[in-house]
């Protein structure tokens, strides 16, 4: 049994006049020490998916279906008090704005303590102890001092580090990271994602990774999760899904990458945009900027096909030609 | 370092502003009311009078007579009272503790009970409890005060004979301070008056503290407090709280200010006998040395403290920056 297992998961948000399901039954799993790349445009519900793990949706959010099991306990609908216990100690969350996850009245040390003496019988003094150790263990220079600075002392990157260090405080099996690097200084963002990757190889720790970039995640994880207006689109071993995508979406995604070898050349971005919630099109919801679309695209949504190590929700997947021929044809 | 540059800078500000306000005060005793015909009566001829406003200096040009009357100032002398035939700051100090404690008794009040509704209202937004305190701020906004005032006097005083209507009640000395707040009978006095006071300024603390912590409730860091699994309590109490404070501090030290205008009204409907009775008294009898030092006390009070207030703001929040801060 995986660690973690999300079942047909939907999420939706009660608005006064109708209600927008934001999430329309996702399901993945995550074994121990795995590492989980989930990717799509903005809009695709990722955060969503994710806030809906521990159940942090913003109101008026509400899980509509669907199971969340984590070891054996059922998350989804789980008392506050349990609830508690698995937050920041069993899973831990890593935001995208490191000038936005960190109190802005409270000193790093705090910070920290804090989280510690929630989930163990602990003194200050040990916490603090521990709390320094973390620090060390993130790279951050003289931990001792950092423990007393307010986060507005720190740079972007410290302070990512220093939330990471609070991830890390309880020793949590998983840890979600919702675009942990988007709003940092790109020759930061490197540095933080080696070292997170570090971090979860030495100590076995399983992550879920969310982000908008691929060639981050091809480096990082070992599976992708590719979401597309609420449901996964495709999904399967990174490197398979990086080199042979069988979806639309997803090689429209890569193609839009900039291309290392080929500098200055435009990119290839997918046209049209993501579909706001209250305007998914019937049938697959890609089909209006699908390059290989027919009618029988709007009849019904695809359900996720193909082997289990690499599946993708298009009807047309077998007819559209492999993605390297493509490449070297143009 | 900063810290003290930005402090400097806000008490030369705050002086500043007492200037202006002294300048203002002095015009208003060049144009109101002649001293020489509260001083002397009717019956001193017209050349003494020439010979007399020499003397005291009344035919100066305006910068001069500005001068004169900002050095005695901040010597601590605004002239006397026509009608005490003291000094104005004589008189005005000693009805100050009265209002004092008027304001102090409203603003435990306010503290007592807006805060904790305030938070209340913000945490449980959609609790009948929140929306029956909204609702009855709403009806306190909008009912002028004497009607507030005087109802509470006709029920609490007249019909049922809990308190007594006027007056400030005994006083005692303690530690130099001589306040109704030592005494029984003070305190039974300083409730009804206090009340009315405090229920000016208790909506919009409500109302203020609600929005201030509903706004921070949504911040990423309160998202992360709770992904850290911490109580309830913690991330209300100590995470969107302190934050909420901040804000609150400050429009509430600038509210001090304004409820000491207020004390004008409750003063007069409770017969209070504080600065602001003194105040209304001194403008039937045209007394305008007394107006004029009203004026600049209240004026000081203001200013003393919004700067304390903008300082102690910058001192408690990290974060402010303080170059080219605006208070
Ligand atoms: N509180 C809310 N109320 C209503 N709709 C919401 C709320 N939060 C999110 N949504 C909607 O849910 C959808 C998915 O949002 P989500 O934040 O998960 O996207 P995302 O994939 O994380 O995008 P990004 O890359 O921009 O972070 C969006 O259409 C968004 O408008
Ligand atoms: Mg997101």
């Amino acid at each position: 049994m995986a660690l973690l297992e999300v079942t047909d998961l939907e999420v939706e948000f009660p608005l006064v006049r109708k209600t927008l399901k934001a999430i329309h039954g996702i399901s993945f799993n995550l074994e121990k020490g795995e590492r989980l790349g989930i990717v799509g445009e903005s809009g695709a519900g990722k955060s969503v998916a994710a806030f809906a793990v521990l159940n942090l949706l913003s109101k008026p959010g509400r899980i509509s279906n669907g199971k969340i099991r984590f070891e054996d306990v059922e998350l989804s609908g789980l008392d506050a008090k349990s609830m508690r216990h698995i937050r920041g100690n069993r899973i831990s969350m890593i935001f995208q704005d490191p000038m936005m996850t960190l109190n802005p009245v409270l000193t790093v040390g705090t910070q920290m303590i804090e989280c510690l003496k929630a989930h163990r019988k602990i003194s200050n003094s040990d916490a603090r102890e521990l709390s320094i150790t973390k620090l060390r263990e993130v790279l951050i220079p003289s931990p001792e001092n950092r423990m007393k600075s307010y986060p507005h002392e720190l740079s972007g990157g410290m302070r990512q580090r220093v939330v990471i260090a609070i991830a890390l405080l309880t020793d949590p099996s998983i840890i979600i990271a919702d675009e942990p690097t988007t709003a940092l200084d790109v020759t930061i963002q490197a540095e933080i994602m080696t070292l997170m990757l570090d971090l979860c190889k030495t100590k076995n720790l399983g992550l879920i990774l969310i982000t908008h970039d691929l060639a981050v995640v091809s480096q990082v994880t070992e599976r992708i999760l590719v979401m597309y207006a609420g449901r996964v689109v495709e999904e399967g071993l990174t490197r398979d899904v990086i080199n042979n995508p069988r979806h639309p979406y997803t090689r429209g995604l890569i193609k839009a990458l900039p291309q290392e070898n080929k500098p200055g050349e435009r990119l290839n971005q997918i046209r049209g945009t993501m579909p706001s919630l209250g305007a998914i099109p019937p049938g697959c919801a890609f089909n209006p900027r699908c390059d290989f679309a027919d009618n029988a695209c709007e009849l019904e949504v695809p359900d996720l096909m193909g082997a289990d190590s690499h599946r993708a929700a298009c009807i047309h997947m077998d007819k559209i030609p492999a993605f390297s021929d493509e490449e070297a044809g143009k | 370092m900063d810290y003290l540059y930005f402090a400097i800078r806000r008490l030369l500000q705050a002086v500043l502003v007492m200037f202006v306000i002294s300048l203002i005060g002095f015009s208003i005793q060049d144009n109101l009311g002649d001293p020489l015909r509260e001083l002397v009566g009717q019956s001193v001829s017209e050349k003494e009078r020439q010979a007399l406003r020499d003397r005291m200096g009344l035919n100066d040009p305006f910068f001069i007579q500005y001068g004169r009357f900002l050095g005695k100032a901040v010597q601590g002398d605004l002239g006397n009272s026509y009608f005490f035939k003291k000094p104005a700051l004589e008189v005005i100090a000693a009805k100050f503790p009265a209002t004092l404690e008027l304001v102090i008794g409203a603003t435990i009040i306010i503290i007592s009970f807006a805060l904790p509704f305030g938070v209340y209202c913000a945490i449980r937004p959609k609790s009948w409890f929140a929306k029956f305190i909204m609702g009855f701020s709403i009806i306190g906004i909008s009912v002028p005060v004497f009607l507030t005032a005087i109802f509470s006097i006709y029920i609490f005083s007249v019909e049922l004979g809990w308190m007594p209507s006027f007056g400030r009640g005994e006083t005692r000395d303690l530690l130099g301070w001589n306040s109704g707040f030592f005494t029984q009978d003070g305190l039974v006095h300083l409730v009804l008056p206090s009340i009315s006071l405090a229920s000016i300024m208790m909506p919009l603390f409500i109302r203020l503290i609600r929005s201030e912590m509903m706004e921070i409730l949504q911040m990423e860091y309160i998202r992360f407090a709770w992904a850290k699994g911490l109580l309830p309590r913690r991330v209300w109490f100590l995470h969107a709280f302190k934050n909420t404070l901040l804000p609150v501090i400050t429009v509430g030290g600038v509210q001090v200010g304004t409820m000491l205008a207020y004390t004008i009204l409750t003063e007069s409907v409770f017969q209070w006998p504080g600065m602001g009775f003194l105040f209304l008294e001194a403008v039937n009898r045209v007394d305008t040395p007394l107006i004029i030092a009203y004026i600049i006390v209240v004026g000081l009070i203001f200013v003393v403290t919004n700067t304390f207030v903008d300082l102690l703001y910058t001192w408690v929040n990290p974060t402010v920056k303080l170059v080219g801060q605006k208070s």
